[in-house]
């Protein structure tokens, strides 16, 4: 990050979007890490999930599947299969990081929703503010996520519900946001309708996670012709 | 091992595993206008199929509940430009406080 290349771009706003999306989205980690302690995982456990695996989703898939008396196969595979959009984010990335060696194996783990969604909502600013963006976000998301796992493990009973702080729809309000930008095709709106449309359907009879994973087939429909 | 730290470790080097493969597959791979086009509407219908689930659904179940009021506001703030700190505590607090009223 150090050589600047001759593009400039407004650090502090690239900042601030980072800002705030890795705060909120942090703070919901106190909820995993109630959920994960409610769920018998231990407060080591609980860290080491938010440290080592480190994607919300797949941490709330696996941590629910154990509570729900499933096997540590069924869980793995769970979270798995919410994990590998990371790696289709990783894809995407790819080109406008430029991540090599120890740059690639530190960066593969801050490879997330929220660091993708907003090196991507930097476009219009240039690539420097897209990988400005990606590496502030995975840092700011990855402290704070940690930090309030630890908070919400210790203390699982006080913050055990976080619908009374409105945490649950602030969650999707936060990806509905790093959305928003990138909805500026009438392709990418209709996809997205489509996406949110065949998920729902979808939820009464696939299981956990599976729903989200289909919805790559929308994309497949909608990007194949150039029209 | 428990088998909680065998889920615990075991998805976390799955998950991690997925990430960097991402980074391992040759860029070449993203240079046909086919798979640009479908790897660019990806995190729009990832994004937006979480949207939907999170707001939407509870335990495999569709349910409208308040968390749908603070989406409904939250896309109101974007609609009119609002920054994304005040469109996020607008949501917040609207789910909440539908929450907490029981309605």
């Amino acid at each position: 990050m150090g050589q600047n290349s001759g593009v400039s771009f407004d650090r502090r706003a690239v900042l601030r979007d980072s800002l705030s999306v890795s705060f909120p989205v942090g703070m919901y980690g106190a909820a995993f890490g109630a959920a994960s302690v409610t769920a018998g995982f231990s407060v080591a456990q609980t860290c080491a999930f938010s440290l080592l695996l480190f994607s919300g989703a797949s941490q709330f898939a696996v941590v629910g599947v154990m509570a729900a008396g499933g096997s540590a196969i069924s869980a793995i595979a769970t979270g798995g299969l919410l994990g590998i959009r990371n790696g289709l984010y990783a894809l995407r990335m790819s080109p406008i990081l430029k991540f090599s060696g120890i740059s690639k194996i530190l960066g593969a783990q801050v490879t997330i929703d929220e660091s993708t969604g907003v090196a991507l909502s930097q476009e219009s600013r240039g690539e420097a503010a897209m990988r400005y963006g990606f590496i502030s976000t995975g840092i700011g998301v990855f402290v704070f996520w940690n930090l309030f796992t630890l908070i919400g493990a210790v203390s699982a009973s006080s913050i055990s519900d976080p619908s009374m702080w409105g945490l649950d729809a602030a969650v999707p309000a936060a990806f509905l946001g790093l959305l928003w930008p990138r909805l500026e095709s009438s392709r990418k709106k209709f996809a997205a309708i489509a996406s949110a449309l065949l998920a729902l359907a979808l939820t009464p009879f696939l299981p956990a996670g599976l729903p989200i994973i289909a919805t790559v087939s929308v994309a497949l429909v909608f990007g194949w012709r150039s029209r | 091992m428990t088998s909680l730290w065998i889920a615990t470790l075991g998805a976390s080097l799955v998950c991690y595993l997925l990430k960097l493969a991402g980074y391992l597959v040759p860029s070449s791979f993203l240079s046909k206008p086919r798979l640009v086009r479908i790897n660019e509407l990806i995190p729009v219908v990832l994004l937006c199929s979480l949207v939907s689930i999170q707001t939407l659904t509870s335990e495999a179940e569709i349910l409208i509940d308040h968390r749908m009021g603070g989406l409904v506001v939250a896309f109101c703030a974007l609609k009119f430009k609002a920054p994304f700190p005040i469109m996020m505590l607008a949501a917040a607090f609207t789910s909440a406080l539908i929450y907490r009223l029981g309605i």
